[in-house]
């Protein structure tokens, strides 16, 4: 064959394929088996998030958190409630504080336990995503007992958390976490010196700590690269600077290390649930749950039936809602995948004037190209699988 | 905290005064306003500097404020894990200024410099690839602007005859009802389904 009769070979990769991790379509251009240029098209899921958020008050703007990553949905909940707070000035008491951390971790392991098995399974795997969903299953329950609903919870609101935690609740929870461990000693088992996974996974989609930053990765992504950077660590919030934990980090920046980065996550975040139930058992057994400021938070069923003032600001606050001092504010929490974070834009009015939403898979997923370029067409999946890319968030 | 950020605040104004119009701290956050010239050369500096060291990029996003003659603020977001702050740095446009990118500096601004202008229009001058990222292939408008209503202007759906996906109008069954619910007391300025019927 002449040299001018070769030429790259452009395929679509998704929108609907397995291994896209819900609805991606990437555009490859391959040379042989080389990949040449990746271009992600995304937005398939776009719903408007922040336009429709514009419209609500901030109380109905909760339910929208919880369908950007709906791995994970409480996380996000949270830096909106955080961001709400700190324009506010509320208060969450200890309980309420106790309660969100126990339910971030739980969305941690929830969210891990998907990437990880899903990511073996883009390179082969079919046995870890049966044994990782029967753990989800249970942590969602947790969700259903906490809050009523298995994903779409709206249980963490401005001012702590809606309802408090049943007794029976919070000790099933300490009681799943021994035979979690064991579970995850069973995946870790399964992969972690399983040949063919480390094969398709170490040293690629190597990505250097200097990259990572400037190209905006955050969470696993940058400790995968060396960095021992965690805002729950370095900008603690809610009660997490009483928390004993430590921070995995990887020292190669390739898809195998952010794999176990993964795991050990999953490890120290039983840790912090341990803690978490050990103090809702004992020092922190009874007490509010949300903040006592009856101008944000709305009083309980059993208040309203008695007191006059406790029904008008039941009536306010889920109709006109609670109003917002003007001003701007970045909360960022560190969500299983990376850095969330919510810019809110108040006007002093009870809508939010602006509401951005940073979503670290956004900044992870438009790394595909840099990351991708030179690999193998089969290392696309497995560089996406380490990504942990869910497009409820990416396509907001 | 904000003992570091007042810190930071003199430090910026003394060193790069000349490139920052205002630099205010709220709710213990720093926000820096620049402008558009000046732009790149205060976040090279805020990168490079070792006193800030802001290499990681977090957030670019657009705000409308339609009463304005410069009708968008540029906002960007930075962190700086060495010395742990984040910062802010915004800037004013309208719709037909364009705004340095900031791809040059930060090759993470490349996504949200499109999607900035993909919701707002805004222009970037120096992006490498700037169309549309989040909304359907050829899209018209910018939807996170004010003025552009919260329904839309088309739908989709599936046309059997012609076997394929059609644009449309959007066809409210219902009209669409904007709740003032800043005066829960005094209802609506329209009339409620329904309603009617009582006046008459």
């Amino acid at each position: 064959m002449n040299e001018h009769n070769v030429r790259n070979f452009n395929i679509n990769f998704g929108p609907q394929h397995p291994a896209a991790h819900g609805v991606l379509r990437l555009v490859l251009e391959l040379d042989g088996e080389l990949v040449e240029r990746v271009d992600p098209h995304i937005g398939l899921l776009h719903r408007g998030t922040e336009k429709l958020i514009e419209a609500k008050t901030y109380l109905q703007a909760i339910p929208y958190f919880d369908r950007l990553d709906y791995v994970a949905p409480m996380n996000q909940e949270h830096a909106f409630a955080i961001a709400v707070e700190r324009l506010t000035g509320t208060e969450v008491p200890k309980r309420g504080q106790l309660i969100r951390v126990l339910y971030s971790e739980i969305g941690r392991i929830l969210s891990h336990l998907l990437n990880v098995t899903t990511q073996a399974m883009d390179v082969g795997a079919l046995t870890p995503p049966l044994w990782g969903f029967e753990e989800r299953e249970k942590l969602m329950v947790f969700y259903e007992r906490a809050s009523g609903a298995r994903m779409h919870s709206a249980y963490v609101r401005p001012g702590g958390v809606h309802q408090d935690l049943p007794h029976q609740l919070v000790e099933d929870i300490g009681k799943w976490c021994d035979p979690f461990l064991k579970t995850c000693d069973d995946i870790d088992e399964l992969l972690t010196g399983n040949r063919i996974f480390k094969q398709r996974n170490v040293d690629i989609g190597v990505v250097s700590l200097e990259d990572a930053f400037a190209w905006g990765f955050s969470g696993v992504m940058v400790r995968g690269s060396g960095a021992a950077w965690d805002l729950r660590k370095s900008q603690p919030y809610e009660c997490y600077d009483e928390m004993d934990f430590d921070i995995p980090i990887g020292k190669n920046g390739d898809c195998y290390d952010r794999y176990l980065i993964r795991m050990q996550e999953m490890r120290e975040s039983v840790k912090i649930m341990r803690q978490c139930i050990n103090q809702l058992l004992g020092k922190e057994k009874s007490g509010p749950v949300s903040s006592t400021d009856t101008k944000i938070v709305p009083p309980k069923r059993g208040e309203m039936k008695r007191s006059m003032e406790a029904l008008i600001h039941h009536f306010k606050l889920y109709t006109e809602g609670f109003h917002v001092p003007e001003g701007e504010v970045y909360a960022a929490v560190e969500a299983p995948k990376g850095e969330f974070g919510v810019y809110l834009v108040s006007d002093g009015s009870n809508k939010p004037y602006r509401c951005k939403i940073r979503a670290p898979g956004y900044a992870h997923l438009q790394a595909m190209d840099f990351m991708c370029r030179g690999h193998m067409l089969a290392d696309v999946s497995a560089v996406l699988g380490s990504l942990d890319i869910v497009f409820g968030e990416v396509d907001r | 905290m904000s003992q570091a950020l007042t810190e930071l605040s003199d430090y910026l104004r003394d060193r790069k005064g000349n490139l920052i119009e205002d630099a205010r701290i709220s709710h213990g956050e720093l926000t820096l306003v620049t402008t558009g010239p000046s732009m790149i050369a205060l976040m090279t500096f805020l990168r490079d500097d070792a006193q800030c060291q802001f290499v990681s990029y977090i957030d670019t996003c657009g705000v409308d404020w339609p009463g304005r003659a410069e009708r968008f603020d540029v906002v960007h977001h930075l962190l700086s894990p060495r010395q742990n702050m984040r910062i802010r740095v915004k800037l004013s446009t309208s719709e037909d200024e364009p705004v340095p990118s900031l791809t040059s500096v930060y090759p993470g601004a490349d996504w949200f410099e499109r999607e900035a202008y993909d919701m707002y229009g805004i222009l970037f001058t120096g992006h490498p690839d700037l169309r549309r990222i989040l909304t359907d292939y050829g899209f018209e408008g910018h939807p996170l602007r004010k003025d552009f209503p919260l329904t839309g202007f088309v739908e989709v759906r599936y046309d059997d005859e012609a076997k394929r996906v059609i644009y449309e109008p959007v066809e409210l069954k219902q009209e669409f009802r904007n709740f003032d619910f800043l005066s829960p007391w005094e209802g609506t300025d329209y009339v409620l389904p329904g309603d009617e019927k009582a006046k008459g």
